[in-house]
This record gives structure tokens, C-alpha cells and sequence, in this order.
């Protein structure tokens, strides 16, 4: 029996940086991304910042997300458990599954007020 | 790094202390081979034979739709490396011990393999023993100090465990890296072109089908190390089925798992665990044994399902 266990690492800084000067909305951002045939279903995906991104494992095997700069790095995701992250700042965040080097995406993030 | 091999075999010739060398090897293959290895009498088994065993992706933890009872097909792994009769020397472990390092997982594989009847096992980790910690508990168990790779000699047989599955970056293919290169060029120097060897490793180290990943980076380059040798067999995990290449005197061997069978090289979107009927799971895991009959020939890698 396999039950989805959610995985939630979301820096404690980004409840913060939200209530920060900024004045941003109460809103939050959300983006999925989902890891199946060793593969992650946006390589590229493009959020605002403050967007929290959860990828979630379809695969039978297990995947980690790794940021390639260390930003951020999720346990080892078996079937169903998913991993988010909030991403507070502006820039291309490269990561890959550390199991499975090959699997590569990555996250640009835009400025907040950017477009608006 | 010398130090390593020189452990390795202080350690493995104190426990072995009972052995006869001046046996004849053979490993199997399709190039068989067959050398005098030294003055004394082989005092194991009445023919003079013997084995070792090679138990790949036990991926202990694993809990996915492909095999629910992973650990209930280790046990049987279990059960035929008991009924070998004779008993083997000791086994080889190569890779993939845990399925994601969870935990407790070494504690049963490590425990369970004391009591199948084989002297010690040898392990190599394979990406799944070492990506959440970098090695740090793989290394703290079994590599007493070192880096994991290791060597040393049975019988007048040299054997050789790689590690190809640490710092796996972005992008990149596993690979050994200069350091363990290095170190295995020294430590097959002195070794005579007609000792046979046997090279172990959780990766396949020949190009099995890169596009997943099936193959090592640097493979090749501690290949060339071993050109010279008449008799090289080359024992792989990670890809869970067997598949052999012969090239030269080298033969190229992957195991079976014991948890999950895996595709065919591309045959389908990508690798990973393969659900099959089940009925035909376990005729798709198993174990391998190696074994040389003095006088017979070809020696035998002799691959065992569990069903």
C-alpha cells in the first residue's frame, strides 16, 4: 500500500518576504511540475517571483530535485510525493534528479512586478 | 590510495586464511580460459572448483507498482544462493543496495548476506546508496576510510570494485574521475598480463545505451588499463537483465535485479521500473553465480531466477 506523502519545504523566509514592504497580494502563485518517464513535463518553466512550484513523482522510481546551485534539494520522491519550493527571487535556477543525472529542467524567474 | 588495496587484501587474506591458491581460472562468456595460478593444492571442494557469487539492485525500500514485495524477493534471492552447493567463496554486491536510502535498508541487506553461506560480501554503491548524503554512510560502512574503490586478489584471481556513481551532475553521464583512474592503473602495474581479472562496478562500464545513462563516462579509459590482460570479465549492475558483449579478452556481464526488471535498451519512453504480469516477475530477477571447474570448460556465469 503506498500512500502520497507531501513533502513541503518551503523556506520560512517567503511568508516574510511576502508580508514585506512590498505590499504584495495575500495571493499566492503556484506552478506544477510533473516528473514521469524520467523526465520533467516543463524543462522550462517560466513564474512570476513569488510563485511555489511542486513537482510531483509519476514514476514508478524514485527522483530528487536538485537545484544545481544548491539552492534547493528535495529528499529522494517516491511514487506520488511531490516537493515545493517558493521562489522569491529573480533569475534561471537550473536543477536535476540526482539519481538520474540526465533528467535536467529549470525554473526563470521573473521579477514580481514585471508586465504589470 | 594504495593503502586501500593494501587493506583490502590484509583484511581478505586473514578471513580467507583457510583457502588454497593453485587453482585454474576460468571465466565463462564465450572465451573461456584456463591458467595454472600457483604451487599450492586446492584443498575446497573435491574437483577443485569454485565460486563466487555476483547479487545486483536489491533496491531494498522499494515499494513502487513494479514488485510491492521487493524484500520478499530478496529472501528468495536468498534462499538460492543457500541451496548452492557448494557454497560459494564470498559474494559481490553491486550497487543499488537501497532504494533511496531509506532507511535501515543496509542493515537488512548487509545482515541477510552474512547468512547465506559465502566467507564476506564485497559492495560497490551504486546512485541509490549514495545521492542523499553524497556517500557519507556508504563510505562510513563499508569503505573503512577509503573512497570505495578497492581490490584484491583470490586464488591467484585479481578483482577490482570501481565506484562510478558519485558526484552525479547535471547533465552528465556517472564516471570515475581521476583520482580512482589513477589509483587503478597503479594497481594492476605490477600484475602479470596473464592474471586473470575480474572488474566489478554498479554502472555498466562499456556504452550499453547512453541516452539513459547506461554506460560510464570514463569507462573507457580504465578499460585501456586492462588491454593487456588475456582474461577480463566485467561484472555490472544498474540495468537489471542481462545483457554479455565480448570484445577482445574482455567479457562485459549485467546482472538481473532482485527487486524489478527494467526495459530494454530504448525500448520505450525511458528507463525505471518495468510492471510485468505477475506471474513472469520473478523469471525476470534473480542472482548469478561464477564458477570454474578445474579441467572443464567454459567455466560458468550461470544466471538463476527465482522462478
Amino acid at each position: 500500500m503506498r500512500i502520497p506523502i507531501t513533502t513541503m519545504l518551503v523556506a520560512t523566509a517567503t511568508a516574510l518576504l511576502l508580508a514585506g514592504p512590498t505590499s504584495a497580494p495575500a495571493q499566492m502563485d503556484t506552478a506544477r511540475v510533473e516528473i514521469q518517464a524520467h523526465g520533467f513535463s516543463a524543462p522550462t518553466l517560466t513564474v512570476k517571483a513569488g510563485t511555489t512550484v511542486t513537482w510531483t513523482n509519476r514514476d514508478d522510481d524514485a527522483h530528487t530535485v536538485t537545484s544545481v546551485a544548491s539552492t534547493f534539494r528535495s529528499p529522494g520522491l517516491d511514487t506520488g510525493e511531490t516537493f515545493s519550493y517558493t521562489f522569491t527571487r529573480a533569475g534561471t535556477f537550473e536543477y536535476f534528479c540526482s539519481l538520474h543525472p540526465l533528467m535536467t529542467g529549470k525554473v526563470v524567474v521573473t521579477p514580481e512586478r514585471s508586465g504589470s | 590510495m594504495s593503502d586501500e588495496r593494501a587493506m583490502e587484501r590484509r583484511d581478505f587474506l586473514s578471513c580467507m586464511a583457510w583457502t588454497g591458491t593453485g587453482l585454474v581460472w576460468t571465466l565463462a562468456g564465450g572465451v573461456p580460459r584456463s591458467r595454472s595460478l600457483g604451487p599450492r593444492t586446492a584443498e575446497a571442494a573435491e574437483d577443485g572448483s569454485w565460486s563466487f557469487v555476483q547479487i545486483s539492485d536489491t533496491h531494498i525500500g522499494f515499494k513502487g507498482g513494479a514488485n510491492p514485495d521487493a524484500l520478499g524477493t530478496f529472501q528468495a534471492a536468498l534462499a538460492r544462493i543457500k541451496a548452492m552447493d557448494p557454497k560459494p567463496a564470498f559474494l559481490i554486491h553491486t550497487g543499488d543496495i537501497t532504494h533511496a536510502q531509506k532507511p535501515g535498508a543496509f542493515d537488512t541487506v548487509t545482515e541477510a548476506l552474512k547468512g547465506v553461506g559465502g566467507e564476506r560480501t564485497f559492495y560497490v554503491p551504486g546512485e541509490n546508496d549514495v545521492f542523499a548524503d553524497g556517500g557519507t554512510e556508504y563510505l562510513g560502512r563499508f569503505a573503512g576510510g577509503g573512497r570505495g574503490w578497492q581490490s584484491f586478489d583470490y586464488r591467484g584471481v585479481h578483482f577490482v570494485g570501481l565506484v562510478n556513481v558519485l558526484d552525479f551532475k547535471a547533465g552528465k553521464l556517472g564516471s570515475l574521475g581521476a583520482d580512482q583512474l589513477e589509483w587503478l592503473e597503479r594497481d594492476v602495474a605490477p600484475l602479470g598480463s596473464s592474471t586473470p581479472i575480474v572488474v566489478y562496478a554498479h554502472v555498466p562500464l562499456w556504452a550499453v545505451y547512453p541516452q539513459w545513462g547506461w554506460v560510464t563516462d570514463d569507462g573507457a579509459q580504465a578499460l585501456s588499463y586492462l588491454r593487456r590482460f588475456g582474461s577480463v570479465t566485467v561484472l555490472n549492475g544498474h540495468i537489471h537483465q542481462i545483457l554479455q558483449k565480448v570484445e577482445g579478452g574482455v567479457t562485459f556481464h549485467t546482472a538481473r535485479s532482485t527487486a524489478f526488471p527494467q526495459p530494454a535498451p530504448g525500448a520505450g519512453p525511458g528507463p525505471g521500473p518495468m510492471t510485468v504480469p505477475a506471474g513472469e516477475l520473478r523469471g525476470m530477477l534473480g542472482v548469478r553465480e561464477v564458477r570454474y571447474v578445474p579441467g572443464r570448460e567454459p567455466l560458468a556465469v550461470v544466471d538463476t531466477a527465482l522462478a
